[in-house]
């Protein structure tokens, strides 16, 4: 018997069919996607990388409720000129508690990767506003919205805990102190500042918008972009640890 | 017993869903009462609404019918179920138009940004999804259901399966589109690419897949014909496939039951490999195997000629399926991602090549014998032109694949005219060559009202497509050159806004190009529109052409 006669089973059997087209599309996203899960290489240990704060999450979130990522990418590749560019090629570790991941695949402006601390909070605020008062040339829509839209204290704490049931590791107490801590991390007079840093070492205190009273979606957005790409001390790490 | 004495009464199917409609509509109300955010709010009133008028629909059309389940055959002939084909082929004209004109306005953002008019529901960043969603999942895949629905009926010659189910399936994708598309409007979306759906709609949709899966394959199971057609292998992979995509790459999970926010199961680089193992094969599944289906019917079918090769269209199947799949990762070269995932996509990648330019082989040799219809029928030529930018794309894409050309291209507008290339060029013009065959057949015309008004949409919407791709082309290696572009001192040449302004004249002809393609589908538009009103306007066959010899 030929092989195109025996081919007839999957073309006078539609279950046959189903079953074979199954098999066949299954292979390659097992051996491709699988090993992520299990190979430690996958992730490398670093210093450094923790849950974001429930401020920069709310930032985080506005940045992908507003479709950011169509147009700035957060993956600096290891080529010469954009480690020059952006700064050191990104980690695996530093987008590990992404849900979801923000990599990008356009830049129809730079990279965000390490924008944070670039720039001061008041350029970040008055870019966002209206970007051409800052670079003529700018094509990026204005943002001033922003501003005017207040962050719902109150559901700050389900955002840590729907991120924790997908495995990122936030702690009892964090979660309890979710929406003391939004209020901290946008005014340095707060005081829970102290407790706040020590929940999240190394975050900054700062009222970002530069305005008084309730966090705003400005705040979070801002607080999100000055932390973009700086959890990770690069004079103390050691590329050659994680050869894979 | 004969079917005047039997007494009316519902079917399982009507009464089931009349139940379910109308306990959705309560629970929706309800989650409307509780939502948390206005978004999810305004989703589960249009869902409540929605419910109810599907009630008053099945209800009316239960009293309006006549007692007794529809003939599956009259007078020996198959009484094929053309509603919802009918349905779904307009939709895919109102959506088709709709996704190319937002297309449009978003091509003029990027050439003068104060035309996001600063406006959250104005802006590149919430309407880009919609362009991306609407031209390939609404209008894109109303062609695929309707032209499938058709296929499906006439190469197994029994009628679709189930009553209502049917229905449901066209009209419950089209409410997914709207949902889906007023949540991009509104805030509402999950931010990965061409999966921007939130949890809800992503619900909804796989219940809806779920019954366009059985409907399909309770047709062929029926079939009248010992064989299963070429095309609906592919119908079948793509329905099937897409399905374990969504599925794969959506679970997550909702911030509140009753808020429209939700985190991703995945995380970082899983949910990098994840979302473009989707992100590739929503290309390769969706935009390719379901059109490729197409293909294998509508081309044979107009030129009136086989297949030119059965057994080249199973290596093309299988081949095709296979080595799919494992192209995501070239989409993520040089990122976090390993390095031996990377190389398995671009291997793959340039495998992929062969069984694409197969499956194009075997449908422009079809016309083997047939080539001077060409000349003749703008139809063909319109699907036959889909077939050689199907060839063109499908070359382009393992070339840009291969880790160094990507390097360059890869962030840049090259990307995004390889996609044009692809989707108004090969998706594009198959599926409007499919519309341009099938509406006279639906509403039994004898031809389309004008030939030369599709001869004219072939022209406009090529000559768009030649600019769009060529300003896109331009723009992206330029673009690439200059972020790599060092002076003698050896420092970067450009900073990053000199590379923007340099895109501005390609971003105006492109925007030109997309204007065109629009203008293009607006004229077919018309001319389908007359030939479901009046049909055949001229004269069909024009002076007696010489052959060429």
């Amino acid at each position: 018997m030929s092989f195109w006669t025996r081919h007839q089973i999957f073309e006078k059997n539609s279950i046959i069919l189903v079953a074979g087209i199954l098999v066949v599309i299954a292979i390659g996203g097992l051996v491709e996607i699988t090993p992520l899960f299990y190979l430690k290489s996958t992730i490398e240990k670093v210093e450094g990388i923790r849950p974001y704060t429930p401020l920069e999450l709310a930032g985080r979130n506005v940045y992908v409720r507003e479709g950011c990522y169509l147009c700035h990418s957060q993956m600096v590749r290891p080529l010469r000129d954009e480690v020059e560019r952006y700064g050191h090629y990104s980690l695996a570790a530093e987008s590990m508690y992404d849900h979801p991941f923000q990599w990008g695949s356009k830049r129809t402006g730079p990279d965000l990767a390490r924008v944070g601390g670039k720039y001061s909070d008041e350029w970040h605020v008055t870019h966002l506003i209206n970007p051409r008062a800052i670079v003529p040339q700018s094509i990026m829509p204005g943002y001033a919205f922003l501003s005017r839209a207040e962050i719902v204290e109150a559901e700050v704490a389900a955002h840590l805990r729907a991120s924790r049931a997908v495995g990122v590791p936030y702690s009892d107490d964090q979660i309890a102190n979710a929406a003391a801590d939004l209020r901290a991390q946008a005014d340095p007079d707060n005081a829970g500042v102290d407790a706040f840093t020590k929940r999240y070492p190394k975050a900054v205190a700062r009222n970002f918008d530069g305005k008084p009273g309730t966090p705003t979606e400005m705040d979070a957005l801002v607080a999100y972009l000055q932390m973009l790409g700086t959890l990770v001390d690069f004079k103390l790490y050691n590329e050659k640890a994680n050869l894979r | 017993m004969t079917p005047s004495q039997t007494a009316k009464s519902m079917t399982h199917g009507e009464a089931g869903l009349v139940l379910v409609f109308a306990l959705s509509a309560l629970l929706c109300l309800f989650a409307a009462a509780k939502a948390l955010d206005s978004a999810f709010a305004f989703h589960a009133l249009l869902s409540s609404a929605a419910s109810l008028a599907a009630v008053i629909v099945i209800a009316n059309r239960y009293f309006a019918r006549p007692a007794g389940v529809t003939p599956q055959e009259i007078n020996g002939r198959p009484n094929y179920n053309m509603g919802p084909v009918k349905f779904a082929a307009v939709m895919s004209v109102v959506w088709g138009i709709a996704g190319f004109t937002v297309g449009l306005v978003i091509a003029l953002q990027l050439a003068w940004p104060a035309l996001n008019l600063d406006l959250p529901w104005t802006s590149f960043g919430r309407l880009r999804p919609l362009h991306t969603s609407a031209v390939i999942f609404a209008f894109g895949g109303n062609v695929l259901i309707a032209t499938s629905f058709y296929v499906v009926q006439k190469t197994c010659r029994a009628r679709l399966a189930g009553d209502l189910a049917p229905w449901f399936v066209v009209v419950g994708y089209n409410y997914f589109i709207l949902v889906a598309g007023t949540g991009y409007l509104l805030g509402v979306t999950q931010s990965k690419e061409y999966a921007e759906p939130e949890w809800y709609a992503d619900l909804w949709l796989t219940i809806v897949w779920v019954a366009y899966l059985l409907v399909f394959l309770v047709t062929i199971i029926k079939r009248k014909e010992p064989h299963i057609f070429v095309a609906n292998w592919f119908y079948l992979a793509f329905i099937v496939t897409i399905a374990v995509l969504h599925l794969g790459n959506n679970p997550a999970l909702p911030v509140s039951v009753f808020g429209s926010k939700s985190y991703i199961a995945w995380g970082g680089v899983q949910d990098a490999m994840f979302q473009w193992w989707y992100g590739h094969n929503a290309v390769g599944f969706f935009l390719t195997a379901g059109f490729l289906a197409i293909m294998y019917y509508f081309i044979p079918k107009r030129a009136e000629r086989p297949i030119y090769s059965y057994r080249l269209s199973i290596i093309h199947f299988w081949a095709l399926i296979f080595l799919y799949i494992w192209a995501g990762p070239h989409h993520l070269h040089y990122t976090a991602l390993p390095d031996w995932a990377q190389t398995l996509g671009m291997t793959f990648s340039i495998m992929l090549w062969m069984p694409s330019w197969g499956g194009m082989i075997n449908g422009l040799m079809t016309l083997s014998g047939a080539w001077d219809k060409l000349r003749t029928d703008p139809v063909l030529r319109m699907l036959v032109v889909s077939v050689a930018f199907y060839g063109m794309s499908t070359f382009e894409g393992p070339m840009m694949s291969i880790k160094v050309v990507n390097s360059l291209s890869h962030y840049t507008d090259w990307t995004i005219g390889h996609v044009h290339s692809g989707a108004l060029g090969w998706v594009g013009f198959v599926s409007f060559g499919a519309l341009y065959c099938m509406v006279p057949w639906l509403w039994d015309r004898k031809g389309l009202y004008s030939l030369k008004l599709v001869n004219w949409h072939f022209w406009v919407s090529t000559i768009g497509i030649v600019l769009y791709i060529s300003a896109m082309w331009v723009s992206g290696i330029l673009q690439g050159l200059m972020w790599r572009a060092y002076t003698s001192l050896g420092f970067l040449e450009y900073s990053f806004i000199e590379t923007v302004e340099a895109m501005h004249p390609f971003y105006i002809i492109r925007a030109a190009g997309g204007a065109l393609f629009l203008i293009g589908a607006l004229i077919m538009a018309y001319n389908l529109w007359m030939t479901v009103r009046v049909g055949e306007a001229e004269v069909q066959s024009p002076v007696a052409l010489q052959p060429a010899e």
